[in-house]
């Protein structure tokens, strides 16, 4: 370690002002305080500080991503067996899944901090963590098919018109992976809709099996929620989907590390899922009493596990700078966005991913939230003072 | 005893570091050179009362306010002025006294401040120089004598990290701290509110003539602003007195013994202290006669105050007028390879990303390491974890940034204080300077009113 410290400071002075390398002063002190924690210490106020920074933060939401990366290589591998009806082993299907992941992951992460660095370096601010996350959100919210252009395009979209053009990370107003994703959705939407959730790649000798069908448990619920996977192969994830969005159990195990260090809002979880499960349990009781299988007669627990709704909540509308601000504004941020993904589930079948729309939506809406929360602690303290 | 209400504070952190004082006392002989300096003092011009060669007794005169002549800042010493220490713009920094061994006070007659009125007391308090002891909130600046305070508050605990113990430190006093209290009752026409901690010693407990408040939590629960807020916040227009502890003894002592004496039991702590304890000295006493052969030297910080809101200092300086502890602990100027990386067992964190949340009882040896870089505010919810009072703190810093004064106003920033928030710039992900901010804000609204 020492040898790379000395390394890194007999080349340091190369890319400080005036040196030969200036234009990749970005890039090297993005690589420096990676590899090591600045010697900086504290002036002025405290004299300690919490070892906790961004890096530290980032790093424990790539933790809990990983029990839905690793599931979602599996599933994607898993799924597409089942579609030739091949018999696979668990190490088949993470194997065919990784190489078909891995490509999106080195393309989102490569044109997504390519662009971040050229961005810190023109503005001259230092290279934020934030895209270490939203570089694996992206792929894990698309279809395992999307062509590596449309990633790499999507990654550049998610950076320079979901972060850089509000002034960079902690100055956006959405959440930059959904965007990015929402962007791609309605742009190409034939790539991300219909039969796009399974890797097709043909098998040799084998023929995809009788009556196959690459729909989305979304796709189908709508015409007939009984024509779902069971309750338990949505709730495990064993279903077609994005990437990362199908097992509501991995997404419970990011959730409950994202809680237990801190690093994730519990009320925003919490009240997601209260919201959706509350709406469904309305829609029971709107449900047309003529239409037995309608999707309002769904039982409320089954928004929460199908589709993107579990991903969602966990790990995309508790995006700290994205979501409402305000301890008291998450709860209610939380609960509109799960009450209105399942009432877009339910009122417009023409998307039927509610999920992202209605993360985006409230993404919009939470400084507004925000703001009745901040009214209520001024009229508070307005009305003692003229007690 | 008449029940005291109590006050349960769930928000805040208490950071355990190594290097608690035990609980000796020990006297510090008056050293050669003691110097008062008006920095110490926010928002006053000096002017001199007296030059270089004068004799002075203790209470005796040496500079006073030029905005309020009322306020005079006088000798903690007798003996001879013997330098005026100026800096850029011949700026006042010192006033050196070279002590005698007499430690002689100008007399003032023993008297029971009970049997006083408010003139009486106010008077001798500027008279003396103890007047300084007396801050307002907001601003936390000396008080006006002109003004009238809706209440007054002294907080009998610390409960920064390896604060002394206000209850050992107030056993020291006899009952001076008593009539310390019965002169402030005459300054207010409202309460004198007193803040206790869970189990406080007897003297506090036994303390007459004020309004008890137990307050049980984590740190900042001691904090004086803390305890303002929820017994009786502050409105705009509105102006509260508080006193440290250890002021109101030497107070106290003014009246009770009739002579001025700003003593100061310091706290020597931090784990590069070698000889951590109490130590009974007088305000503006030279460092060194605290410090020598009792700390480590090499690259180590030494902090007038606790590690969230003191000043950095060295051997060489003077002890600040307000200070009541000194801290000592490693700086923290290295690198460290992949250290966000690490599972953290010895890294300290209201976080539960690193793996000392094992051991909850631990204590740390803290370096001054920054442990990153500053970013921009990403993380929200944090600042409300260890902020016990009902202010949104990351709506306040933003007014500030922004340089709103109303929306300021609005969200309380006459309740506050920049202690209050140290805590919050502790735990900052983004490693943002929350207390300077604060400090830039009550500025700003203090040159507007």
């Amino acid at each position: 370690m020492k040898a790379l410290r000395n390394l890194l400071d007999k080349v340091q002075p190369n890319f400080e002002k005036g040196g030969k390398l200036e234009k990749f002063h970005a890039a090297y002190n993005a690589i420096e305080t990676f590899l090591f924690v600045p010697n900086h210490t504290t002036h002025g106020g405290v004299h300690i500080r919490d070892a906790v920074d961004l890096k530290r933060t980032m790093f424990t939401v790539i933790i809990a991503l990983l029990p839905t990366l690793v599931f979602g290589i599996w599933n994607i591998g898993y799924q597409h067996y089942l579609a030739f009806g091949i018999e696979s082993s668990h190490a088949e299907n993470l194997l065919f899944g990784l190489i078909k992941i891995a490509p999106l992951l080195i393309v989102s992460y490569g044109a997504g901090l390519g662009v971040e660095i050229l961005f810190a370096q023109m503005r001259g601010h230092a290279v934020n963590e934030g895209y270490l996350v939203t570089g694996m959100l992206i792929p894990l919210t698309l279809p395992v098919t999307t062509p590596l252009w449309m990633v790499a395009l999507a990654s550049i979209f998610c950076v320079v018109l979901g972060k850089e053009v509000f002034g960079g990370t902690g100055m956006n107003f959405m959440n930059p992976a959904l965007l990015a994703r929402a962007f791609l959705f309605f742009a190409f939407p034939a790539y991300l809709s219909g039969e796009v959730w399974v890797d097709l790649t043909p098998e040799a000798g084998r023929a995809l099996v009788d009556g196959y069908s690459g729909a989305t448990s979304l796709a189908v619920v709508d015409a007939n929620f009984t024509a779902t996977p069971s309750p338990w192969d949505m709730f495990m994830g064993f279903e077609k989907g994005s990437i990362g969005e199908t097992s509501t159990l991995m997404a419970l195990i990011g959730a409950a590390y994202l809680i237990y260090t801190g690093v994730g809002s519990w009320r925003i979880i919490l009240s997601v899922f209260l919201g959706g499960y509350l709406m469904g349990l309305f829609m029971n009781v709107l449900a047309p009493a003529d239409a037995p299988t309608h999707i309002m007669h769904a039982p409320a627990y089954y928004h929460l596990i199908m589709g993107g709704f579990a991903f969602g909540a966990v790990y995309m509308a508790t995006d700290p700078v994205s979501a409402a601000q305000t301890e008291t504004g998450k709860w209610i941020y939380g609960f509109l966005i799960g009450a209105f993904t399942v009432t877009l589930r339910v009122f417009n079948p023409a998307y039927p991913e509610g999920m992202m729309l209605s993360i985006l939506f409230f993404n919009v809406f939470a400084p507004l939230i925000d703001h009745f929360v901040v009214q209520r602690n001024i009229n508070k303290r307005l009305k003692r003072a003229l007690q | 005893m008449p029940s005291n209400g109590t006050i349960n504070l769930r928000r805040g952190f208490d950071i355990k570091l190594e290097g608690a004082a035990p609980k000796t006392l020990s006297d510090l002989a008056v050293s050669a050179i003691v110097a008062v300096q008006p920095l110490d003092f926010p928002h006053i011009t000096p002017k001199m009362v007296v030059k270089p060669g004068d004799e002075v007794q203790a209470g005796a005169p040496l500079f006073h306010d030029k905005d309020h002549p009322e306020l005079f800042f006088t000798a903690p010493v007798s003996g001879e002025v013997v330098e005026i220490v100026r800096g850029e713009k011949r700026r006042i920094l010192q006033v050196r006294i070279l002590a005698d061994k007499k430690a002689a006070s100008r007399a003032f007659q023993p008297i029971n401040p009970s049997t006083l009125s408010r003139d009486h007391v106010v008077n001798r308090l500027l008279d003396s120089g103890a007047w300084v002891f007396i801050r307002q909130r907001p601003y936390s600046f000396i008080a006006r004598p002109n003004e009238s305070p809706k209440a007054i508050f002294v907080s009998g605990f610390d409960s920064a990290p390896l604060a002394p113990d206000l209850g050992f430190i107030l056993e020291q006093s006899g009952n001076l701290f008593q009539a310390g209290l019965d002169a402030l009752a005459k300054l207010t026409d409202g309460k004198v509110h007193l803040g206790l901690p869970i189990n406080a010693s007897s003297v506090l407990q036994q303390a007459q003539g004020v309004t008890k408040t137990i307050f049980n939590g984590p740190h900042p629960a001691g904090n004086v602003g803390v305890q303002i807020h929820h017994v009786d916040p502050i409105n705009p227009q509105e102006v509260v007195w508080y006193v440290h502890a250890q002021d109101v003894v030497n107070i106290g002592r003014l009246f009770a013994e009739g002579v001025y004496r700003p003593e100061r039991i310091v706290a020597l702590t931090g784990s590069e202290a070698t000889e951590r304890g109490y130590f009974r000295t007088i305000q503006g006493v030279h460092l060194k006669d605290l410090l020598n052969n009792r700390v480590k030297t090499d690259q180590v910080r030494l902090i007038q105050g606790h590690v969230l809101t003191g000043q950095q200092t060295s051997q060489d300086a003077f002890l600040s007028a307000y200070t009541h502890q000194i801290t000592a602990i490693p700086e923290g100027n290295h690198h460290e390879f992949l250290g966000w990386l690490t599972p953290g067992f010895h890294k300290l964190s209201l976080s539960r990303t690193f793996f000392s949340w094992l051991n909850k009882n631990k204590s740390y040896r803290l370096d001054t390491n920054l442990h990153g870089e500053e970013r921009a505010f990403v993380v929200t919810g944090q600042y409300e974890q260890v902020l016990p009072m009902d202010i949104l703190p990351t709506y306040l810093l933003k007014a500030i940034l922004a340089n709103d004064l109303e929306k300021m106003e609005q969200l309380g920033i006459y309740e506050v204080s920049e202690e209050d928030f140290a805590l919050c710039e502790f735990v900052c992900t983004s490693k943002i300077n929350v207390q300077k901010i604060i400090s830039d804000g009550l500025e700003m609204v203090r040159k507007e009113g």
